[in-house]
């Protein structure tokens, strides 16, 4: 059987009403918007993910791929965000393969909306869906329990409030491209500079006719300063109180060991922050 | 099966569940109204003696649920100065928690301080002024400030003093402490930074033979750094951290007020 495993259901709702927490998912307290220009269309996004107060990730992407000019900005609980994009991608592809056709905005904003009511708002994606197909520009908000909306610019999650404003005083009919860059960037900077969920970085994705154009870490208004100190402690600074070594050769009769000829065998997927 | 969840003192009284029955809320009848007269405005503070000084700092901004209400609210005070600049104080205070009531608390405490002085023709010691400020907590037990406080100043032999507070009163003099929304982040670090904790001295011994560096008093700049750097982390990691960072430090020389900007986001 598909689809998702309830088993656990009863079972966790009694521990709930005994007193036992739910467990916390990642929430996107974020900033997303969208924006129709003459042309095409952009969607913006910040790039803070957090997990109730605490900063879970400071660069995260929230801009999805869903087919080669639809692109989906999320916000909401990061991983239903992530596999709910995946998903309808994946489905999208097929129904374009079977068909022969560009899948269009409206069929993929169609699948979203029919996936999200079938669960009832449990699946808490609240999406900004953009791109171009043969019928022209689309843009739409999707909602977590299955309504959606088709308007020239849109907001969404816990900075939305913060990013309409920028659009309500700033927003004019038929912009060019970078106009419309500009004022999305600057909505989401309203988000990340007055919206606590929202924070560090602006990714931009731009969708016209020819093609996407995805602008990771547009805009870099939160570069961390130097700090005053080092940290770099001596070398026996901490205490080995126990040690046992394993042999090259003890392991490999459990796992099979690759040589690695130089370091470019070395997949380093992100680049991660260390103290110098 | 109940003591599965031994970590949980309801299941282990009452294990009779049944797993046949649909989960059930409280009976719906009259519907309790409520007024909580509390919020919690964010931030966090932090403060640190060395051998002739006290540093208490705090980050500026204030906030409510996801919004800022201000980024420039301090939450370190003057206390027991001449007139509302705080000019001629002797002590710091500072409160994180919720913000009218910290307010209230520095009012309070700034009043009683002025008018020792006035009754007794001299200062109040920084010992005196901490155990007034527990007084002043505990009168409140059951409808309580609710703020963390730290006091700061110099001993009657010119060391520098550090006292930290719970919201009813409990307080002790410490080297080091931090408060508020990012306390569990900043603590673990001054605890390393200044107490040394889980730093040993490399080549003294094997395991637990091994040396642990001593504490000793850090120099004024230092602590200034650490500071700074614990301010910048936070704001790095906690969304209720940021804007503006004040410190304030005091010496035989007075007083003296610094502030840096921290990041905005």
């Amino acid at each position: 059987m598909p689809g998702f495993d309830f088993s656990n259901y009863n079972r966790n709702a009694a521990l709930h009403a005994q007193g036992v927490p739910l467990p916390k998912a990642t929430s996107t307290g974020t900033t997303i918007v969208g924006c129709i220009f003459d042309g095409g269309v952009v969607i913006a996004a910040d790039t803070r993910a957090t997990s109730g107060p605490i900063v879970a990730d400071k660069n995260c992407e929230k801009l999805h791929y869903i087919a080669p000019q639809i692109w989906c900005a999320g916000a909401g609980t990061a991983a239903d965000t992530e596999f709910t994009t995946a998903i309808i991608s994946s489905n999208l592809e097929l129904h374009a393969l079977s068909t022969g056709r560009k899948p269009r905005v409206v069929t993929c904003m169609t699948m979203l909306k029919q996936h999200l009511f079938r669960y009832q708002g449990h699946i808490g994606a609240y999406l900004v869906v953009a791109g171009v197909d043969p019928t022209g520009v689309g843009l739409y908000t999707v909602h977590a329990h299955g309504s959606t909306d088709k308007l020239p610019y849109v907001t969404m999650g816990s900075g939305s409030l913060a990013a309409m404003a920028v659009f309500e005083t700033q927003w004019k009919q038929k912009m060019t491209r970078e106009d419309a860059v500009k004022l999305a960037s600057d909505a989401i900077q309203a988000g990340i500079f007055n919206d606590l969920g929202s924070g560090s970085n602006v990714d931009v994705c731009v969708i016209t006719e020819e093609k996407a154009t995805l602008m990771r870490n547009y805009i870099t208004p939160n570069q961390r300063e130097v700090k005053q100190r080092g940290y770099k402690f001596k070398r026996g600074t901490t205490a080995v109180l126990n040690e046992k070594i394993i042999t090259r050769e003890e392991i490999s009769k459990y796992v099979t060991l690759h040589e690695l000829s130089s370091d470019d065998d070395v997949v380093v997927v992100e680049k991660m922050d260390i103290d110098a | 099966m109940a003591s599965l969840f031994s970590s949980n003192p309801t299941l282990a009284s009452n294990p009779s569940y049944l797993f046949s029955q649909a989960p059930h809320n409280l009976a719906a009848g009259n519907k309790e109204h409520g007024f909580y007269p509390y919020t919690d405005n964010g931030g966090s503070t932090l403060g640190i003696t060395g051998n002739d000084f006290a540093i208490i700092a705090g980050d500026t901004r204030s906030t409510s649920g996801y919004s800022i209400n201000t980024r420039y609210s301090p939450k370190v005070f003057r206390i027991g100065g001449d007139d509302e600049t705080g000019e001629g104080a002797h002590i710091i205070l500072s409160v994180v928690g919720y913000a009218a009531d910290g307010t209230a608390l520095k009012e309070r405490l700034n009043a009683i301080v002025k008018m020792y002085k006035y009754q007794h023709g001299k200062k109040m010691t920084v010992k005196a002024c901490a155990q007034r400020l527990a007084t002043i907590l505990y009168g409140k037990r059951f409808f309580p400030y609710y703020v963390t406080a730290i006091l700061g100043g110099l001993d009657e032999d010119g060391k520098g003093a550090l006292y930290s507070y719970d919201p009813v009163g409990s307080y002790e003099r410490e080297q080091c402490r931090a408060a508020g929304a990012a306390a569990s982040l900043i603590m673990p670090f001054l605890d390393n930074q200044v107490n040394f904790k889980n730093q040993y001295l490399p080549g003294t011994g094997v395991g637990h033979d091994l040396q642990a560096r001593q504490t000793e008093p850090l120099p004024l700049h230092e602590v200034e750094q650490l500071v700074r750097d614990a301010f910048t982390s936070a704001t790095e990691r906690h969304i209720e951290v940021g804007d503006g960072l004040q410190m304030f430090v005091v010496t035989k020389g007075g007083i003296e007020e610094k502030y840096f900007p921290l990041k905005r986001d």
